[in-house]
């Protein structure tokens, strides 16, 4: 197997009294999709949080390329190449597009005291992403706030995709899509994946993360429940380890399977 | 099952018409201001005030106001207040005349100094903030008091007993850098239109305006500078994200501590420029100096079409701003109106202009 591009070893996060994260294991290879599953409260926002660098792990260490890493904030991060769809998008709603997707990386265009915005160049890389994704924007300096929820998320994926150099981490980024959004989203990761890029795709839906997943580690209440790898686990025995092996099994029966 | 438009055009898409677009500039509110303004004086003022001097009349203490404006309008897009600008004029005021008066410093040294030290009392400002996440509302409110409490006590020292500080006039006679800061500027330019009957002159042919106040550029020159940067700069892109939702553009990699501590120096730094070229203006310095400045800044930065909310606003509509602010304070004394209703005028804008801001963020957002 590959060495990973990243690894987790043993993270906590304590929030004051609340433990968030007590001691999980983790890591990406490049062309890889790992899934990171879990009910909601069971810590994967927060575990990737102090992957992208937003939050400084209580203990553990991370290994980046080989290397003992920290991540100051989350633009260290992002400057060694991991780029985020954070599960609230971090989409600013007054500002447009372009701005939103450049914020914080614009392009720049002339040198010393004459170096500036590269508006037009930016406006074209927002509409041509964006069209890869399936959306045409009415124009480019159109505000967030006017887009629906399912236009924004793919804005926050197309930003992360286009920087996402080495580890694209996607926070639930189904959840609030359509159908024709989420296939959108799924064959997206498939083709960043191809290119060798290591995705780590947070959901609670099952189906759509055996959809694209290699491997599927299962988080409950801050801790890891192991980690499978595709074909060796069928969607209610993922079910079963995401509810921490509870009566889901029996729940599911009495629902025919739906869930 | 709904149909997804083809790529290429969408049929669900309008055109958006000129006028659209405009109605979503946040300075739209501030220039219809200045043409509303402008249309009161002309119709009920003596019609002195729209010569060339009288235009000057008004610019200055618009100028003066308006680089005040344009900072804290940075400031409130990048999503903070700062309450204590108008102490700090009167504080930077004060440690110039000392430099100036009681050291001795030619403006070369002076200058700089008194730039330093306002930017470093903003630092702390903004560290304050950013440290302890409290408002800074609340934050710079103490330092309103603290510097006007500081420039009276440090003037009475510096000055032996007085709450002035004279003798600023007599220490920078004949400094290199005076033009700079005090006087008119292309006055040559002036004198040549005067020659060839282009501006109005005196009986001996001098003209009647010797040139521009360097105040009024000065205040061009930063709203210029102040838009290129907010428009044109990812500095400026920084400060619009940091001011909509610092956490999201935190997460997104802008280096939110940075900017806000940086609008916080700059906006002191502004303080320290009217400081200096009022001060050398009046020739002496006293401890009211920069009085309720910090509201009318903020009054002006509103009206320019900043949200309170912070990450949205223009500089150049605080530059428009504080054009409406000088002609009614000047306006109303070409008229027969009791001056006294400028600040009803003034309550009147702000009420104004706010309730029109919040109109503009829902057309901007498209929020139902
Ligand atoms: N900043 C925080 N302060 C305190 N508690 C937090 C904070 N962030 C997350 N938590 C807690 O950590 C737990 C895990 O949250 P989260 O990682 O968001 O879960 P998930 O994304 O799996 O739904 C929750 O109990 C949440 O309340
Ligand atoms: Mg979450």
């Amino acid at each position: 197997m590959t060495k990973p591009i990243i690894h987790m070893e043993g993270i906590k996060k304590h929030f004051g009294n609340v433990i968030a994260l007590n001691g999980v294991t983790f890591d990406v290879t490049p062309g890889e999709c790992h899934c990171l599953l879990g009910d909601n409260g069971a810590g994967k926002s927060t575990f990737i949080k102090t992957m992208s660098g937003v939050h400084k792990p209580t203990a553990g260490s991370i290994t980046f390329e080989g290397k003992p890493l920290e991540f100051g904030s989350p633009r260290d991060a992002m400057e060694a190449g991991i780029a985020t769809v954070f599960q609230d998008l971090a989409m600013i709603p007054l500002m447009s597009v372009t701005r939103n997707f450049f914020m914080g990386r614009e392009p720049t265009k002339g040198r010393g005291i004459m170096k500036r915005f590269d508006i037009d160049a930016a406006n074209e890389i927002c509409m041509e992403e964006m069209r890869k994704m399936g959306i045409n924007l009415r124009a480019p300096d159109q505000a967030v706030g006017t887009l629906s929820g399912g236009e924004r998320q793919t804005v926050a994926i197309a930003r992360a995709v286009y920087f996402g150099a080495k580890v694209l981490i996607l926070d639930e980024p189904t959840s609030a899509l359509g159908v024709r959004q989420t296939s959108n989203v799924l064959s997206t990761i498939d083709r960043v994946r191809a290119q060798g890029v290591g995705v780590v795709f947070i959901s609670h839906n099952v189906r759509h993360a055996l959809a694209v997943g290699d491997r599927f580690t299962v988080l409950n209440r801050g801790q890891t429940l192991g980690t499978a790898v595709k074909g060796e686990i069928t969607a209610p025995e993922l079910q079963d380890l995401m509810a921490g092996g509870q009566e889901l099994a029996q729940l599911e029966g009495s629902l025919g399977g739906t869930i | 099952m709904a149909t997804d438009a083809p790529a290429g055009n969408d049929e669900r898409i309008k055109a958006e018409s000129f006028a659209t677009k405009l109605m979503k500039r946040p300075e739209l509110g501030a220039i219809g201001g200045v043409i509303l303004v402008t249309v009161f004086f002309v119709i009920t003022a003596d019609s002195a005030m729209f010569t060339l001097s009288g235009i000057m009349n008004f610019m200055t203490p618009a100028a003066q106001l308006g680089i005040l404006g344009i900072a804290a309008a940075m400031l409130m897009i990048g999503g903070e207040f700062d309450l204590s600008i108008g102490s700090m004029v009167a504080f930077a005021g004060m440690i110039f005349g000392v430099l100036v008066v009681n050291m001795g410093l030619p403006l070369v040294f002076a200058i700089p100094l008194t730039m330093a030290a306002a930017a470093a009392i903003g630092g702390v400002n903004g560290s304050i903030v950013i440290r302890t996440g409290l408002p800074s509302f609340i934050v710079t409110l103490a330092g309103l008091f603290i510097l006007r409490g500081m420039s009276l006590v440090g003037l009475k020292i510096f000055s032996g007993g007085s709450t002035q500080l004279r003798g600023v006039r007599d220490a920078v006679e004949g400094d290199p850098l005076l033009t700079l800061f005090s006087g008119d500027a292309l006055s040559g330019l002036f004198t040549w239109m005067a020659s060839v009957g282009l501006v109005e002159t005196f009986r001996n042919g001098a003209p009647k305006v010797p040139g521009i106040p360097v105040e009024i550029l000065w205040f061009i020159a930063l709203a210029l500078i102040a838009t290129y940067v907010l428009l044109r700069t990812p500095v400026g892109n920084w400060v619009f994200a940091t001011g909509g939702d610092s956490n999201a553009a935190s997460n997104s990699g802008v280096p939110v501590k940075k900017v806000k501590i940086s609008l916080f120096m700059v906006t002191a730094m502004a303080a320290a420029l009217v400081a200096i070229i009022t001060v050398i203006d009046a020739g002496s310095t006293d401890a009211r100096r920069g009085f309720m400045k910090e509201f009318e800044a903020i009054i002006t930065a509103v009206i320019g079409g900043c949200l309170l909310t912070g990450g949205y606003g223009s500089a150049i509509g605080a530059f428009f701003g504080a054009i409406i602010f000088g002609m009614v304070t000047i306006g109303l004394t070409y008229t027969n109106f009791d001056q006294d209703w400028f600040q009803v005028f003034l309550g009147g804008m702000l009420l104004l202009a706010v309730v029109f801001n919040n109109v503009i963020r829902k057309r901007v957002t498209g929020e139902r």
